[in-house]
């Protein structure tokens, strides 16, 4: 009677986490038939496709993007983020809200829009003509920069959101103290603040690392097939190849290496919170 | 002194690249004309009418907003015994339930995506309207069990203790003290999950999106042919939507402690 509560939210997550899981997994191993079936067994065709020079490449491509994408919003966050949590209450708040907002938005529609920004015919070059600083509008995408710039912008609000709850914590005293002492406020903060957190700045690396590898849609909509993410062909061998144990597969991998990221961010945290 | 200027730049700088994206499709949504021109050449408000006139895109919206908010329903539905169980019984097994619920959230979406995809054409559901309810309840579970387990936490257990002390049961505590107290989270939690649903694609695409387009399916489909005026006005009214249901959120609610900071300074 007393674990009554506990039935629906056991059950649904089982049923419906748990066994679609197990299944992803089962189909990994399954022969693929042409025309888009197959049939249970217990084979490593799927696995072995992947280890290809091809898909190596792309497996190469994906983690590199990512990285670069979480090395870039956690410079630019981390000083972002320890401004925000010193900066007034109201100003906090109106900035949590616009972040949120920009963190909620769709794959598409950010695609959407820095397509257009990066466009020939409604992008920044048109006011840069205007501005005199070039002589005719041009399209800046679909290149490696417009998929950098689209995932930065898609993983900064996270980047900030992750790295916030601990600057808010932060101990004002530990500034002050080194301040008094009569470091300069750069030199605080990188003498300071940053090897206080650094372990926290290595766990938020981590989480916006395995936050840009789930991105799907804008290397397919500001860049070329070669900038396609593992998560793009992930989509595309399911949906549009319709080779499932093949997709399975892929995926199982990509949890493999997220797991173990996770994992790494985790004792990392546990760290920092022990010391 | 140099420390605010740093930081003014800092603001400023971060501001414009956030904004930019929004303030062009913004212009481009009052377009008087069919092209996508920045600056907007005349002004004009009948894209967004479009969106409510044109029965494709009303479609869609109606869609999107139906699987929010039944998606978002579901989520609380099972965040909530589950962390109500955790706040009142110390179940460490009961713990792994917690964390198969976030764990949709921390693995990148396709995976989840995949996982429905081969589960719903196992059992041969696969393309029904309402499985793309399911998984978005599943996939978006851990909004309302972070805001849900934030709430519990903050419950003074001498209020609880003083109520069983004068003979209140389980039912009489969670009606009377409980659900009074949590009932802020419940709605943040409810609404984050709605926002972020609205929004979501791949999960609902590789659900139901040969079947049934939600907005951003819609999009998405629709950019095939170019882009139009009307999804600019689309992205622009999801922006609004999404910042005025975080904005009431931080009105009526603690948002710098829904998000994790432990004292809210002045």
């Amino acid at each position: 009677m007393d674990y009554a509560p506990l039935a629906f939210p056991a059950l649904m997550l089982t049923v419906f986490f748990v066994v679609p899981f197990g299944i992803m997994v089962m189909v990994s191993f399954f022969q693929r038939q042409p025309g888009g079936f197959y049939t249970p067994d217990f084979v490593f065709s799927s696995y072995e496709r992947f280890l290809t020079a091809f898909f190596g490449g792309v497996l190469g491509f994906s983690l590199g993007l990512a990285a670069l994408v979480a090395v870039i919003c956690v410079a630019v966050g981390f000083p972002f983020a320890y401004e925000l949590a010193r900066t007034r209450r109201r100003v906090q708040i109106a900035w949590l809200v616009a972040l949120l907002a920009v963190l909620s938005l769709s794959e598409v529609i950010i695609g959407f829009a820095w397509s257009t920004l990066l466009s020939r015919t409604a992008g920044i070059s048109n006011l840069l003509v205007w501005l005199g600083l070039m002589a005719r509008p041009t399209a800046l995408t679909p290149n490696f920069g417009a998929v950098l710039t689209g995932m930065v912008y898609q993983a900064f609000p996270y980047a900030v959101l992750v790295l916030y709850p601990a600057m808010a914590r932060l101990d004002p005293t530990l500034m002050e103290a080194s301040r008094t002492l009569g470091a300069p406020p750069l030199r605080a903060f990188l003498t300071v603040v940053v090897p206080a957190l650094r372990n926290t700045i290595l766990a938020t690396f981590i989480m916006v690392f395995v936050f840009a590898l789930g991105s799907y849609l804008l290397p397919q909509l500001l860049g070329r097939p070669q900038h396609w993410t593992l998560s793009v062909l992930i989509t595309d061998q399911a949906v549009y190849q319709s080779n499932l144990p093949f997709a399975a597969a892929m995926a199982v991998f990509l949890v493999l290496v997220t797991l173990s990221l996770v994992a790494l961010a985790l004792l990392v945290g546990r760290k920092e919170s022990a010391a | 002194m140099s420390a605010k200027l740093f930081r003014r730049v800092l603001f400023t700088l971060v501001a414009v690249f956030l904004a930019a994206p929004l303030v062009v499709i913004a212009g481009v949504s009052v377009n008087a004309q069919r092209t996508l021109v920045f600056p907007p050449a005349g002004f004009s408000a009948r894209w967004y009418g479009e969106v409510f006139a044109d029965a494709a895109w009303r479609g869609a919206l109606t869609a999107s907003v139906a699987v929010a908010a039944l998606s978002a329903a579901l989520a609380v539905a099972i965040a909530f015994p589950l962390s109500w169980f955790l706040w009142r019984r110390h179940a460490p097994w009961a713990r792994v339930f917690q964390m198969l619920g976030t764990a949709p959230f921390v693995l990148p979406p396709v995976i989840t995506a995949l996982g429905f995809l081969t589960f719903w054409t196992t059992v041969g559901a696969y393309g029904q309207p309402w499985t793309v309810v399911v998984a978005h309840g599943i996939f978006f579970v851990t909004l309302p069990l972070v805001t849900l387990s934030l709430g519990f936490a903050s419950i003074d257990r001498a209020l609880v203790e003083a109520a069983a002390t004068m003979g209140a049961d389980d039912r009489t505590i969670l009606r009377t003290i409980v659900l009074p107290l949590i009932r802020p989270y419940i709605v943040s939690g409810f609404a984050f999950a709605f926002v972020l649903s609205l929004n979501e694609y791949i999960v609902a695409y590789m659900t139901v999106g040969f079947t049934l387009e939600t907005l951003p399916i819609k999009i998405f489909n629709s950019l095939r042919y170019g882009y139009t005026p009307t999804m600019a006005a689309v992205s622009i009214l999801f922006v609004a939507v999404a910042a005025l249901i975080f904005g009431l959120i931080a009105r009526f609610g603690d948002l710098p402690k829904l998000l994790g900071a432990w004292s809210s300074r002045d």
